[in-house]
């Protein structure tokens, strides 16, 4: 497997606390990974490192992904709400230099379903709606690699559902997709492969079944699974 | 930058507080500056029998012309009795009263007594004090012109003694003979008197008149020194003397200017942190250096427009020197610069538009009124933090580069403007930092 993204001995330090520590994984084409792990356990700040928002204390992240080639959708949909859908993606498609920044828009719309409320303000829209041009957004210059932080917290099930199915087909088009989640259900439904992270330590790197079948296997859920994994390490 | 015009559009009434807030202030202050306090509204309660006139010397002044002058600093308010004057303050339509007792031209005229008027008021300790210094600074000027009316009785009454003629005074004798007449009559008398006792008394007294003529004289430039023993002459150390009308202008100029650039430079850093694009720009997408720059643009090229216009405005009501536009024009950019970069450094700190505004203003106000303090009007070690305080924030430096731009007041434009563009720096690079932590 030809390595989209390589990331390599990262490590983060605020001052004293460490928040990474001496991560490293591959990801290759089309895999859908999760970054799962308890609060404060360094999910958002490895993705803010591969998404080039804040840099490592130590390490690299290098391949075809890596730098400006990949996506980022944050958290929180990081977003003008006085633009309207197209003016963001418009906006977004030339400062990431898309090659042709008209059709890049035409495309994301098209993708997210959003093209009948392309002139609409981001501020009138729904959080679900809002999302989904959150995650167009990093998109737009079609990256080999995307991260997604958290990118259901603010979805209904419905909502939910629609843009796992945007993401699988994107993962279905050969872009390797990186996103955290507390939604643990999501892991086992949608991901190709999980990570575990607590106190900024890589626990875990395989498949959900993986993980279920080395805490006890059977008929239990991921989540069960996992609470029962970062007990047995110390992790509540 | 088109983005951030877009979002200024579409924030029209956001857009619209951030102009007139800042003019009407500016204008406020322009207007407390440049005028002074209104005439308070006093009742006037005038006792003495109509027609009524005081001798001073040879002449007759009508005590209502007297009542007159001492009522012109405030708008007086003619009642017919003292218990009506007190019904008028107590229902609040009058600030005080003032009674002119029926005596007055006597007590006037007799030189021995002080004539009295009894003031009546109420209010506020504010409103006690605004009274009170108003009277007292017309009964000062009345007073004034009553003692020039008995200078120049008494000026009238000796050019008569010492040259003779009628003093105009009842029961005075008619054609008196001036005492300058007196010696030279006498010396020839003394001439053809025989030398002897008499001889030698009549010498005497025509050395004496010839003594007090010349005194008497001396006297009458002694009565003018006396009657105004200290006259100002005004002498400027440095620079043109500014008009305070034009200086009040430069005061609401700077205030607009101060205001709208610090607080859109803030409002767009905020926003970038608020709606959380900050960190997707930062992604190599746009430089921080280069957003700050944009954002600093943007806030001092607006204010600098609406300042402008503010000033070209007032132009049409004040006169303002429009030979020196070239200098305003560097002065206002200048400012600009400066307060965009305060206004970028205080959007920095801050993580909301919210704020970033309420920073801004309350930073903004109370620095402005600090460049205002005048010397000598507080202590001395309180002064110079002030001065400090100031020098540290571009109202000042931007106040003095535009007074110097439009007024041609010291110190000079350069200075200030070397000051502004170290101040511009300095908070430039405190936002740099400032962004260093991003979401």
């Amino acid at each position: 497997m030809n390595a989209v993204l390589s990331v390599c001995g990262i490590a983060k330090r605020y001052g004293e606390r460490e928040a990474l520590r001496d991560i490293s994984f591959d990801v290759g084409p089309g895999e859908l990974v999760a970054v799962v792990g308890p609060n404060g356990a360094g999910k958002t700040t490895l993705l803010s490192i591969l998404a080039g928002v804040q840099r490592a204390s130590a390490g690299t992240v290098t391949g075809p992904g890596a730098g400006r080639a990949i996506g980022w959708a944050p958290q929180q949909p990081a977003l003008y709400s006085k633009l309207s859908v197209e003016e963001n993606l418009w906006l977004f498609a030339r400062l990431e230099k898309a090659a042709d920044p008209e059709a890049a828009v035409a495309r994301m719309l098209e993708q997210t379903g959003l093209s009948e409320r392309a002139r609409e303000r981001v501020e009138s829209l729904s959080g679900g709606n809002r999302q989904r041009v959150n995650v167009a957004l990093g998109l737009i210059a079609d990256p080999r690699a995307l991260a997604l932080d958290e990118p259901t917290s603010a979805l209904d099930p419905g909502q939910r559902e629609r843009l796992w199915e945007f993401v699988g087909g994107l993962a279905q088009k050969g872009t390797s997709v990186l996103f955290s989640t507390h939604h643990l259900s999501e892991v086992r439904r949608y991901a190709s492969r999980a990570i575990v992270l607590a106190d900024g330590e890589l626990l875990f790197d395989g498949s959900p079944d993986e993980l279920i079948a080395a805490n006890g296997g059977g008929e239990q859920d991921f989540e069960s699974a996992f609470v029962a994994f970062l007990a047995e390490r110390g992790h509540s | 930058m088109r983005k951030d015009l877009l979002i200024l559009r579409r924030s029209r009434l956001l857009v619209g507080v951030l102009v007139v807030y800042p003019v009407a202030i500016a204008l406020l202050i322009g207007l407390a500056i440049s005028r002074g306090p209104s005439k308070p509204k006093v009742a006037i309660v005038d006792e003495t029998p109509p027609g009524q006139t005081v001798q001073v010397g040879s002449q007759r002044v009508n005590v209502s012309q007297y009542a007159q002058q001492l009522f012109s600093q405030v708008q007086a308010v003619r009642v017919s009795s003292r218990a009506q004057a007190v019904q008028e303050i107590k229902a609040g339509s009058v600030l005080a009263a003032v009674v002119i007792p029926p005596d007055i031209a006597t007590r006037l005229t007799s030189g021995v007594t002080q004539a009295r008027l009894e003031l009546l008021y109420n209010g506020d300790a504010l409103e006690q004090s605004l009274v009170q210094s108003q009277l007292n600074s017309a009964l000062a000027e009345a007073n004034l012109g009553f003692s020039e009316q008995i200078q120049q009785a008494a000026a009238q009454a000796i050019e008569v003694l010492l040259k003779g003629g009628n003093l105009g005074i009842l029961g005075a004798p008619a054609n008196l003979v001036g005492l300058s007449e007196i010696p030279p009559a006498l010396h020839s008398i003394i001439a053809r008197q025989p030398p002897g006792p008499d001889r030698t008394e009549l010498e005497r007294i025509a050395s004496f008149a010839d003594f007090a003529a010349q005194n008497l004289g001396l006297s009458r430039k002694v009565l003018s020194t006396i009657s105004q023993p200290i006259v100002v002459q005004s002498t400027l150390l440095h620079g043109r003397r500014t008009p305070l009308n034009t200086f009040a202008v430069v005061v609401a100029v700077s205030v607009s200017l101060m205001f709208l650039s610090v607080l859109l430079a803030a409002g767009g850093v905020a926003l970038e942190r608020e709606e959380h694009t900050l960190a997707r720009l930062a992604r190599g997408l746009v430089s921080r250096e280069g957003l700050l720059a944009e954002k600093l643009l943007l806030a001092a090229g607006c204010a600098f427009v609406v300042a402008f216009a503010m000033l070209a405005g007032i132009g049409g009501f004040v006169s303002l020197d429009w030979s020196r536009i070239g200098e305003w024009l560097i002065a206002l950019v200048f400012g600009a610069l400066a307060f965009g970069a305060l206004g970028v450094a205080i959007g920095a700190l801050a993580r909301e538009v919210r704020a970033a505004s309420l920073l801004a203003f309350l930073l903004s106000l109370p620095l402005a009124f600090l460049a205002l303090v005048p010397s000598g009007s507080v202590a001395r070690g309180l002064y110079d933090a002030i001065g400090t305080i100031s020098f540290a924030f571009p109202f000042k430096a931007s106040l003095q580069a535009l007074d110097a731009a439009v007024n041609g007041s010291s110190p000079s434009i350069g200075a200030s403007l070397v000051h502004l563009a170290g101040l511009t720096v300095l908070f430039g690079v405190l936002a740099r930092v400032g962004l260093r932590r991003l979401e």
